[in-house]
């Protein structure tokens, strides 16, 4: 449950940066990017209590696998997690999907 | 964990998984999918008491990240060659290790991370061996991180130009997120597992830079299929080298060992 420990980093980066109760954090998760989004979701309400973030809403922007396919250079966003072109072929990069990110948050003025 | 998933349900039954009481009644849910920076504090009745909003774009591995790139120049101005061993449990990472260290610390320095949830008994087996080794306990953790690694390489103080090896908490998952600032990771698998294990948990061995098939040895008991299992890892990385072993009878460690002797003279 790499969840728990990665929540735990997003709320202590949050409180580092802003001030004042903090009401809504938005996070960008790829589909690529390993983490389960209900996961984060159970993790943030553990990791929240306590602080200024607690009771905030979270709000998660999901974002599809993305793959360049070297084999026919053609890039496209995958249905699923799975890396592989429609052509058949594996030799995928992946151009998106991976983010994990904090997108902005919502503090009371 | 089981009994953590149903505290969860239990204050699941709102829209949100929040207290209710949480002191302001702001109109979001999970899930929902309307933007939040277009003037939404011009709505006096959606957002009472004011807020705003701050864009913070911040990746949250970032600091993972960051120390890992300091782990891996603190490798780099060592000539040390670091090489993060990730494997389900039992697959014979701690065996592996033993028998590398027996066949071939008369020719290299080498040294052990050995990362747990709990207890000591993997550093014993290794500090039996005569090989130095610094045990870290993560606790409730499933993973070693840059910043558990850090703390565990300034305890075991390796010698330049040897050859630490990390061995990470049993677990094909969550490993395979967290960057140490190792120069590889390999990826060690047994033939007492499914042969369709890299489908199954394909970050861990799109992560990988080699795959070690271990217990090859007990290959005639099992209904295990090499290639097949070796077709799927490279549909899943097609750059994945691929070391088929036995480390208990031995079977092919030359190939491991010469695939290291390779590694240490590229990073010396």
């Amino acid at each position: 449950m790499h969840e728990l420990s990665i929540t735990e980093s997003l709320v202590s980066a949050i409180l580092e940066r802003v001030e004042g109760r903090v009401q809504t954090v938005t996070l960008v998760i790829g589909r690529l990017s390993g983490l389960v989004p209900d996961s984060v979701r159970f993790c943030f309400d553990v990791c929240t209590q306590g602080t200024r973030l607690e009771g905030a809403a979270l709000d998660i922007i999901d974002i599809p696998g993305r793959v360049r396919c070297l084999t026919c250079d053609v890039e496209l966003e995958l249905p699923d997690t799975i890396l592989l072109c429609t052509c058949g072929s594996a030799n995928v990069d992946i151009v998106g999907g991976q983010e994990l990110r904090i997108k902005n948050v919502e503090v009371m003025v | 964990m089981v009994t953590d998933l149903g505290g969860a349900q239990e204050h699941g039954d709102s829209d949100h998984g929040h207290p209710p009481d949480h002191g302001n009644d702001h109109p979001h849910s999970h899930g929902h999918d309307h933007p939040h920076d277009d003037g939404a504090a011009a709505d006096p009745v959606r957002h009472v008491p004011d807020t705003r909003l701050v864009e913070l774009e911040y990746d949250v591995l970032a600091k993972n990240d960051l120390l890992a790139a300091r782990n891996r120049v603190w490798f780099e101005d060592r000539g040390i060659l670091a090489l993060n061993l990730m494997s389900s449990p039992g697959a014979g990472k701690t065996s592996l290790l033993e028998r590398t260290i027996r066949d071939l610390s008369p020719e290299l320095m080498l040294s052990v991370i050995e990362g747990d949830q709990e207890t000591l008994l993997d550093a014993e087996r290794i500090r039996a061996t005569g090989c130095r080794v610094v045990q870290i306990n993560t606790g409730s953790g499933c993973h070693l991180d840059a910043d558990m690694l850090a703390r565990g390489l300034r305890s075991l103080d390796p010698p330049s130009q040897s050859v630490v090896f990390i061995e990470n908490v049993g677990n094909l998952v969550c490993p395979a997120l967290f960057d140490l600032g190792e120069r590889s990771k390999v990826v060690i698998m047994s033939v007492t597992e499914g042969d369709d294990k890299p489908l199954k948990y394909p970050h861990m061995f799109r992560a990988a830079d080699v795959l070690l098939l271990n217990k090859l040895d007990l290959l005639p008991y099992v209904n295990f299929d090499v290639e097949r299992c070796i077709g799927y890892a490279r549909q899943i990385n097609p750059g994945i080298e691929v070391l088929t072993v036995s480390a208990t009878r031995g079977d092919d460690l030359d190939r491991w060992y010469d695939w290291l002797r390779h590694r240490v003279t590229a990073a010396a």
